[in-house]
């Protein structure tokens, strides 16, 4: 805990102490790895005022039972989100983007068909 | 699009099984709702501690003890995640846990009761959390989907919890006729708020909560799921169920019970229970008990808040 936040600032204005921000109270949100070799995912959030203490209620809520072999906090405000479905969902097909887009079976059926021939 | 067309446009969006997060624009009435609902089951999981940490220092044995408080660290861990899906809905937990001990708000029905016996405790683990997690069961399919995921969580952690409460009546079941004595006596006691816990049927069409899909299931429809599961896992054991009325109707394919007592639960709720004032107490000398955590923790702006 830092010098200045034990110092404070007794004349703050009361309507901004409802603000966690303003206290020094952030929201971290909490990445767990479930297995060895698993990716990193989302669990939930913790509030605390520093990276030690979200770490440790991390730890409380997304580890009591061993249930995760490595866990992350990430300040909330250090995600930028892109949620736009224009860009992320657009209405346009993109089939040819992947493997179900290929369909192959008469095709090749054909061209076996055709291989066969005597030529 | 309009206010109006824009709200139109998300309650279809959710009736039809689409999920809302934290961030996504939502209308006022469907943002209360939730906030609500889910501010309701954080003020329960963490007032539902203060019958069992009773029972922490009598405990028979050094594993229920063990066991009892890690159920207890386990609820109380859930109503810090819930007030964390509360608080991103826009209301400061600070003023939850105010509004909580000012009697503003409620907390569910069974936490208002006494426990008289070491068996108030297996009956509390097995029913009482078995009948919470037919609900909390369905709300993992909730249409706020921060919600369901704390669901899906905490549905993990209740399951232990149901198999320690079924472990402790086993055991006593097991033991002298007194201990017999004991359950059958703690079942007698817990019956009437078992079944006034999920609340009066009601009209669907009229019930916003499950049409915005907030809760996926109506509340007759989750007793019903709690009494096909547990009356027969009740009565396997020679306990008897105190309803002479209680029986399973073939025909119309439902549990017949004897109406549950409403206004026993309305009057609970609103902090009217046998232990409502003195466990809210607890709560408020145990909250400025620990106020000088948070002001170490957070410095004297929190202090002052």
């Amino acid at each position: 805990m830092s010098e200045d936040r034990l110092a404070g600032d007794e004349g703050t204005d009361p309507t901004e102490r409802a603000d966690p921000a303003e206290r020094g109270d952030l929201v971290w949100e909490v990445f767990r790895q479930e297995s060895d070799g698993d990716p990193m995912i989302h669990g939930g959030s913790v509030r605390a005022p520093d990276e030690d203490l979200a770490l440790h209620y991390a730890r409380e809520f997304y580890g009591r039972r061993q249930e995760s072999r490595r866990l992350w906090v990430v300040a909330r405000e250090a995600i930028t989100e892109l949620d736009d479905p224009d860009l992320l969902q657009p209405p346009f097909d993109r089939s040819f983007k992947k493997p179900g887009g290929y369909i192959i079976k008469h095709k090749l059926e054909a061209a076996k068909a055709r291989a066969g021939e005597p030529t | 699009m309009n206010e109006t067309e824009r709200a139109d446009a998300f309650y279809a969006h959710v009736g039809s099984g689409g999920k809302v997060e934290a961030d996504d624009w939502m209308p006022d009435d469907y943002r209360a709702a939730v906030l609500k609902f889910v501010e309701m089951h954080a003020n329960s999981e963490l007032m539902g501690v203060l019958p069992e940490r009773e029972w922490i220092l009598r405990a028979p044995t050094l594993r229920r003890k063990l066991a009892l408080t890690s159920k207890v660290q386990d609820e109380v861990g859930h109503a810090q995640l819930l007030y964390r899906v509360a608080e991103d809905l826009g209301k400061p937990r600070e003023q939850m846990l105010a509004d909580l001990m000012a009697g503003r708000t409620k907390f569910h029905n069974v936490f208002h009761y006494p426990t008289e016996s070491w068996a108030d405790v297996g009956i509390i683990a097995w029913l009482v959390d078995a009948a919470a997690i037919v609900s909390q069961q369905a709300l993992r399919d909730s249409s706020y989907a921060p919600y369901a995921r704390t669901m899906k969580k905490i549905c993990w952690e209740e399951s232990v919890h149901i198999m320690h409460g079924r472990d402790v009546v086993l055991t006593m079941m097991n033991g002298t006729q007194r201990q017999r004595a004991l359950v059958q006596d703690a079942l007698d006691r817990w019956w009437g708020p078992l079944m006034q816990m999920h609340g009066p049927p009601t009209d669907p069409a009229k019930d916003k909560d499950l049409h915005w899909r907030i809760k996926a299931k109506g509340n007759e429809q989750l007793r019903q799921e709690f009494l096909s599961i547990y009356v027969p896992r009740i009565r396997e054991l020679g306990l008897r169920i105190p309803d002479p009325q209680l029986r399973y109707d073939d025909a119309a394919g439902r549990w017949r019970y004897s109406e549950p007592d409403w206004d026993e639960l309305r009057s609970v709720v609103t902090g009217h229970g046998p232990k409502s004032q003195e466990r809210l107490e607890f709560r408020r000398v145990n909250h400025a008990q620990t106020q000088w955590v948070r002001d170490a923790l957070l410095g004297p702006a929190a202090a002052a808040a």
